[in-house]
C-alpha cells in the first residue's frame, strides 16, 4: 500500500499531474519529503523509521506516503507541492534545502499543515523541528580527546553551514574540556552523500595522523576507512557498527518517532501550532548509539556527561568560549542563545584551518 | 617514502573506476555510437558485483557478474539505438535514469550489509620491493585489468585491422558499409565493450572502493568518464593522464585541506575538475589532430537500407 500510493506519487509527479484524492476517506493523510533515499541507511532512513512508527501507532486513522531522492531548490517545491495538492493534511520536510520552497507551498495551501525540519522559517501554518545535534558532538569531543594517542582528529564535514560548524566546535569543546591542546583536522567534501570521496577524504586524515575520524556526511564509508586502517569513528544518523565493529566509539543518532507521533496526534486532537521545537538529548530526540571500542574509564567519563545532558543542567556552548581569530563570543557563565547556535559560522579557538565562507 | 605511499594508493583507488568506464565509452565512441547511459550501466554493475558477492561469498564471482551486468544494460541500449534506431542521447539517459532505479530495487536487501573486499594480489618477490612493488605491485586484480586495458586498446586501436575496421565504422559508416564491414555488428561489439568495462568500474566501486552497497553510490563518475573521453579527444594514454590526473587532484585537494591550506573549499572541490580539463585541452591544442580523433559519425544512427 505505502509503496502503492509512493508510486501513484512518483507517476504524479513524473506525469505533472496533481493526484486529486478521488476517495473520500476519513485517514489523516501525512506526506514526507525526503532530500536521500530512504535506503541511505542514515539521515533519511531515520525520518522514514519513525513515518513508520507513525503508521503503525495510528494504524487506520493515518496514511502516509513519502517522496525520496528530492535536491533542493525547485524540485523540493514541485514534491511538496504534489502532496499538498493530493490532499495531505500534514506534511513533514525534512532537509534544510527545502526550507524556501516549503515556505512557498506553505503560503499557497493555507489549510495544508507543514512541518520543516532544519530551518529556522515559520509561518501560520509552518512549524519547524530540529535535534540538538551538537550536543552529541560535545560528548564525542569528550571521547575523542581522551582516547585518542595523536591529540588530532579529522572531520569530515558536507557543507560549511552552521549545522555542521555547530557540530564541529561543540565537538572542539568537549575536546578541549579534556585537553586544551587538541587539535581537529577538518576536510570539506562539498556534498552530503558520495561513499568514495568520503573515503577518500578519510584516508586523506589518517594518513596526516589523525587517530579519531567525525562524519558529517551520510555514507557509513568513513566508518570502513576507519576499521581498515585501525582508528576510532563516529558514525552519523545510524549505529553502522556492522561496519566497523572495532572502530565505532559510538554514532550520533536521531530519533524522530515521539516528534512526529506528537504532532500527528496534535493535528488530530485539532490543537496544532505553528512552533519550533528543538530537542536534544533532554527530549530523545537526539541519541548517542552505545559506547564501544574505548576503556572503561573513556566511558564511565561520557555516561556521565550523557546523564548531565538529559537532565538539561548542561549547556555545552557556555562561556568563556573565543572565537578563532581570540576575540571573547560568549563571557564566563553565559549560556548560548538559540539564534547565535543558528547563526553560527565561525569556528571556535583551536581550530587550525579558516572556514570557508 | 612511508607516508607517500598511502596517498598513491589512495589516488590509485580514486582513479581506477574512471578509467575503467571511459576506456569502455572510448571504444563505443570510436565506433561512433554516443552512450550516455554510462552513469546507469555503472550502477548496475556495482550493485550486481555486490549482490552475488555477497550471496556467493566470492568476490570474483562479483566481478564477473558487475561485468555481465553492464554488458546486460549495453545490450539493451544497443537494442533500441542499433535496430530501433532510437535517439541516442535520450536512449543514453533514460538507461541512467533506468540504471539508477533498477538498482535501487535490486539492492534493497544489501543495505547496510558490510562488503567482502576484492583481496589484493601479492606476487610473490615482487610485492615486497619496496615502493615500486608496495604501491605498483600490490594491487587487486581490477587495478591490474584496467591498466592492461588502455595499452591494449591503444594496440587494438591503432595497430590492428580490427582497431582500423572501428574507427572506419565510426568516421563513416556508410563507406564502411559500402566496403562490406557489417555497420551494427561493429557497433554493437563496441557498445558491449562499454557496457563491460562500465559494469566493472561499477563492481569496482562496490567491491575495492567502498565494499558495501549504496543507492546512488556511483555519485556521477560516469558522467566524469564521458567527459574524460572527450578531453581526451579519444585518445587511450591521454585518457590515462586524464584520469589519473583527476584522481590525483581530488585526493591531494582533502590533504591540502587536512593540512589548512586556506583556500575555499567550494574551490578545492572544483580543482579536479579545473585541473584535468586545463591539461588535457593542453594536450589537445592541436585543433586539426583532434578534429581528426574525432569520430565524424558519433551520435549518427545507421540504416544498412539508406
Amino acid at each position: 500500500m505505502r509503496k502503492l500510493s509512493k508510486f501513484l506519487v512518483t507517476a504524479a509527479l513524473a506525469l505533472g499531474l496533481g493526484a486529486g484524492s478521488s476517495v473520500a476517506d476519513e485517514a489523516l493523510k501525512v506526506g514526507f519529503v525526503y532530500v536521500g533515499p530512504v535506503s541511505d541507511h542514515g539521515y533519511s532512513y531515520q525520518h522514514d523509521l519513525a513515518r513508520k512508527a507513525v503508521e503503525a501507532h495510528f494504524g487506520d486513522k493515518v496514511e502516509t506516503t513519502f517522496i525520496e531522492n528530492v535536491p533542493g531548490g525547485a524540485d523540493a517545491e514541485r514534491a511538496v507541492e504534489r502532496l499538498a495538492r493530493s490532499g495531505h493534511d500534514l506534511i513533514f520536510s525534512t532537509s534544510f534545502g527545502f526550507m524556501n520552497p516549503t515556505l512557498k507551498v506553505a503560503k499557497r495551501f493555507p489549510k495544508v499543515k507543514f512541518e520543516h525540519a532544519t530551518g529556522f522559517k515559520r509561518a501560520k501554518n509552518m512549524a519547524t523541528y530540529n535535534g540538538r545535534f551538537y550536543e552529541a558532538r560535545y560528548v564525542m569531543g569528550q571521547i575523542s580527546a581522551k582516547a585518542s594517542e595523536t591529540g588530532t582528529a579529522g572531520y569530515i564535514g558536507a557543507y560549511p553551514i552552521p549545522e555542521v560548524v555547530r557540530g564541529m566546535n561543540a565537538f572542539m569543546l568537549g575536546a578541549q574540556s579534556v585537553n586544551p591542546e587538541f587539535k581537529v583536522k577538518v576536510v570539506w567534501v562539498n556534498s552530503w552523500y558520495d561513499p568514495g570521496r568520503e573515503a577518500d577524504a578519510a584516508k586523506a586524515l589518517v594518513d596526516q595522523g589523525v587517530d579519531v575520524i567525525l562524519q558529517h556526511t551520510d555514507s557509513p564509508a568513513p566508518l570502513q576507512i576507519a576499521q581498515e586502517r585501525g582508528v576510532l569513528a563516529f558514525a552519523q544518523a545510524s549505529d553502522n557498527i556492522k561496519f566497523a565493529e572495532t572502530s565505532q566509539a559510538s554514532a550520533l543518532l536521531n530519533d524522530w518517532t515521539p516528534y512526529y507521533i506528537e504532532r500527528v496526534q496534535a493535528l488530530l486532537d485539532g490543537t496544532w501550532e505553528p512552533t519550533d521545537t528543538w530537542g536534544g538529548i533532554d527530549t530523545g530526540m537526539v541519541k548517542l548509539a552505545p559506547i564501544r571500542n574505548v576503556s572503561d574509564e573513556v566511558k564511565e567519563a561520557a555516561e556521565a556527561t550523557i546523564a548531565k545532558l538529559e537532565s538539561g543542567e548542561f549547556e555545552p556552548f557556555t562561556g568563556p568560549i573565543y572565537k578563532q581569530d581570540g576575540t571573547l563570543f560568549l563571557e564566563e557563565g553565559v549560556t548560548i542563545t538559540d539564534e547565535q547556535l543558528l547563526g553560527m559560522n565561525f569556528f571556535v579557538k583551536g581550530f587550525d584551518a579558516a572556514l570557508p565562507n | 617514502m612511508s607516508a607517500l605511499e598511502p596517498i598513491l594508493l589512495t589516488i590509485i583507488t580514486a582513479s581506477t573506476p574512471l578509467l575503467l568506464a571511459a576506456i569502455g565509452e572510448l571504444i563505443t565512441e570510436r565506433s561512433g555510437v554516443l552512450n550516455l547511459g554510462v552513469e546507469g550501466m555503472m550502477i548496475v554493475g556495482a550493485v550486481m558485483g555486490f549482490a552475488i558477492t555477497a550471496m556467493s561469498g566470492s568476490p570474483y564471482l562479483g566481478v564477473v557478474a558487475s561485468m555481465f551486468a553492464g554488458m546486460a544494460m549495453a545490450l539493451l541500449f544497443g537494442f533500441l539505438t542499433l535496430n530501433l534506431m532510437t535517439n541516442q542521447v535520450a536512449t543514453g539517459l533514460a538507461l541512467t535514469i533506468l540504471g539508477l532505479g533498477l538498482s535501487g530495487m535490486l539492492g534493497e536487501a544489501f543495505i547496510g550489509q558490510p562488503g567482502i573486499k576484492l583481496p589484493v594480489l601479492h606476487i610473490p618477490g615482487l610485492s615486497d620491493i619496496p615502493f615500486i612493488g608496495t604501491v605498483l605491485l600490490s594491487q587487486d586484480i581490477l587495478v591490474y585489468i584496467s591498466l592492461a586495458l588502455v595499452a591494449a586498446v591503444y594496440y587494438f586501436l591503432f595497430k590492428t585491422r580490427a582497431g582500423l575496421v572501428i574507427r572506419a565504422v565510426g568516421d563513416n559508416h556508410t563507406s564502411a558499409h559500402a566496403l562490406g564491414y557489417s555497420v551494427l555488428k561493429v557497433r554493437y561489439l563496441a557498445v558491449l565493450f562499454g557496457g563491460a568495462c562500465s559494469g566493472l568500474a561499477g563492481g569496482y566501486l562496490s567491491l575495492v572502493y567502498t565494499p558495501q552497497w549504496v543507492e546512488g553510490m556511483t555519485a556521477g563518475r560516469g558522467w566524469i568518464a564521458l567527459a574524460l573521453v572527450v578531453f581526451a579527444s579519444w585518445r587511450p594514454l591521454r585518457l590515462l593522464v586524464g584520469a589519473y590526473l583527476f584522481g590525483a587532484v581530488s585526493v591531494l585537494q582533502f590533504h591540502a585541506q587536512a593540512a589548512g591550506i586556506g583556500l575555499p573549499s567550494q574551490l578545492m572541490s572544483a580543482l579536479p575538475y579545473l585541473a584535468t580539463i586545463v591539461v588535457l585541452v593542453i594536450i589537445s591544442r592541436n585543433q586539426a589532430v583532434t578534429r581528426a580523433n574525432t569520430p565524424a559519425c558519433l551520435g549518427r544512427p545507421f540504416s544498412p537500407d539508406r
